[in-house]
């Protein structure tokens, strides 16, 4: 099947949605989104952060599509014309999506542990909403506490329903769920029971937004000022392949991989994720992670090797005359013996 | 050329071997020069100022030393978010957070605060970015003119909590 999307043409099986086939092509054709996961089965369609443009519905039906459509869950028809970063009314259209987003969202980023590698901050930045034009009361929720693991904080949930989805297809037994309708949903376990699956903890890589974060790292760092390394260890568990945020020689969290989406590569355990963080040893340590150019996370990194300067003063005064070798010091040319005893005098003291 | 000609600075000059004259010779006239200009200088305005006992007129752009500000409740405003240390050129910021327990909303703002606070006032340029950083609203640099206090040691440079938030 034929899809032109922004005028890229690209050739997609049968049952592609148009959001796959813009990550086929990539760049700035690719709509940001929030609630799908390529990795979790009947995900997506919530937030509305994909909304495209379809020109022309097909080869056998050319009309447009007369409203904005969902890209994750709208699939793929023959000849079918999209515009995603270059239609106008798209844009917009994400635009107030991430407004909408933003309105019950407590923007703490300063206090939330997120900040820096939040979807919900790349999606306000990219559609550019830095105003906010709500003025009335958010909504708040009482916090609860969610077991040992995982800090539950509803305030900052955006209802994407990617941990929920994520419990069902991973893990034997879910215990939480969106409670509640409309204005007063949520993400709880209703009856205070402690999330405690040996894969629970991967729903802090899927959150799109701080809601649920690592409690073990809570307040410890931000996670710019961590430097990132992939490493591995034998799991028998999962594949034991996880990125670790160092901070001198200290681990101070422990996070799955994730591809230029955001979304995990592969999952991880709760013991790799929690169970590690004293011994560096227990990691087989592979090399610096790399992050998006325009990732905070680079800020004082530097993963490129860097040129050691070599000075060479000795060589260049070499070929001097002889009083002002003598005069340097240099190590081919010993210090005399007037030199040396004030030298000791000096160290004497 | 010899070596023994070359410069290795580049500012080697060669002096004048010339024969003074009489009235060169008994440096009259060189000293009535060079007195001349000193005496000028008695009616021209100072350019010094007596500190500290006088003070000069500062920049409206000036920036002296940073205070922690607090709301006016009297809680402090720092979160603790990073932002200023980031933005920091010199690296001179460094801090610890810490989440606030039941009975300290009095004291702190937000539910994270700073438990150490630090800015190195060797490394600090003052440039005024941490200000510029601060989401919230709690890092200034004052107008103040009192200088960093003199030290022996680098630990008395460093200045915490106790030195930089408002009382």
């Amino acid at each position: 099947m034929k899809i032109n999307i922004d005028g890229h043409i690209i050739e997609v099986d049968p049952g592609t949605t148009i959001l796959q086939a813009a990550r086929m092509i990539g760049g700035p054709s690719v709509p940001p989104t929030m609630c799908y996961y390529s990795k979790l089965d009947d995900c997506g369609g919530k937030c509305r952060c994909c909304l495209v443009e379809v020109t022309k519905g097909s080869e056998k039906d050319p009309r447009p599509m007369p409203k904005l459509q969902p890209s994750c869950v709208t699939a793929v028809q023959d000849g079918m014309e999209v515009k995603s970063a270059t239609s106008e009314r798209a844009l917009k259209a994400r635009r107030s999506v991430s407004e909408f987003l933003l309105i019950n969202h407590p923007l703490d980023c300063p206090v939330c542990d997120q900040a820096g590698e939040c979807d919900l901050q790349n999606l306000a930045y990219g559609n550019e909403n830095y105003k906010s034009r709500f003025k009335e009361q958010k909504r708040t929720f009482e916090p609860e506490d969610i077991g040992p693991y995982i800090q539950l904080h509803m305030n900052r949930c955006i209802l994407c329903y990617r941990c929920v989805k994520l419990a069902d297809q991973l893990t034997q037994e879910r215990v939480h769920g969106v409670i509640c309708r409309g204005d007063h949903a949520q993400i709880s376990t209703y009856v205070s029971r402690a999330i405690d699956n040996d894969f629970s903890g991967n729903v802090i890589d899927v959150c799109p937004v701080g809601a649920l974060t690592d409690k073990t790292f809570r307040f410890k760092s931000r996670v710019w000022f961590n430097k990132p390394f992939n490493a591995h260890r034998d799991c028998p568990k999962c594949s034991g392949k996880v990125v670790l945020w160092m901070f001198g020689d200290t681990i101070q969290r422990v996070t799955a991989r994730k591809d230029e989406y955001h979304e995990v590569e592969d999952f991880i355990c709760n013991e790799c994720r929690f169970e590690h963080k004293e011994n560096v040893e227990d990691w087989v340590i592979e090399g610096p992670r790399k992050f998006e150019k325009f990732s905070v996370i680079n800020a004082n990194n530097y993963t490129r090797p860097l040129k050691k300067v070599k000075i060479e003063v000795d060589d260049l005064t070499l070929e001097g005359r002889k009083q002002d070798e003598k005069k340097i010091s240099m190590k081919s040319s010993p210090y005399d013996e007037d030199e040396l005893n004030a030298i000791n005098e000096v160290k004497g003291e | 050329m010899s070596i023994k000609n070359i410069s290795l600075s580049g500012k080697k000059v060669e002096a004048s071997r010339k024969k003074m004259s009489f009235l060169e010779s008994i440096y009259f006239i060189a000293i009535l020069k060079g007195m001349m200009i000193t005496i000028r200088h008695f009616f021209k305005k100072k350019i010094t100022v007596q500190y500290p006992e006088q003070k000069r007129e500062f920049s409206p752009v000036y920036r002296g030393q940073h205070v922690l500000m607090r709301d006016q409740e009297g809680r402090e405003r720092c979160t603790a978010c990073g932002l200023c240390a980031l933005a920091c050129p010199a690296e001179a910021i460094t801090m610890t957070a810490a989440e606030r327990k039941k009975g300290e909303e009095h004291l702190y703002r937000e539910e994270k605060y700073a438990a150490v606070y630090e800015i190195n006032m060797l490394r600090c340029i003052f440039c005024g970015l941490c200000e510029d950083a601060c989401p919230k609203e709690a890092i200034f640099l004052t107008k103040s003119q009192e200088m960093v206090k003199v030290g022996m040691d680098r630990e008395s440079f460093i200045y915490g909590k106790d030195k930089l938030v408002v009382n």
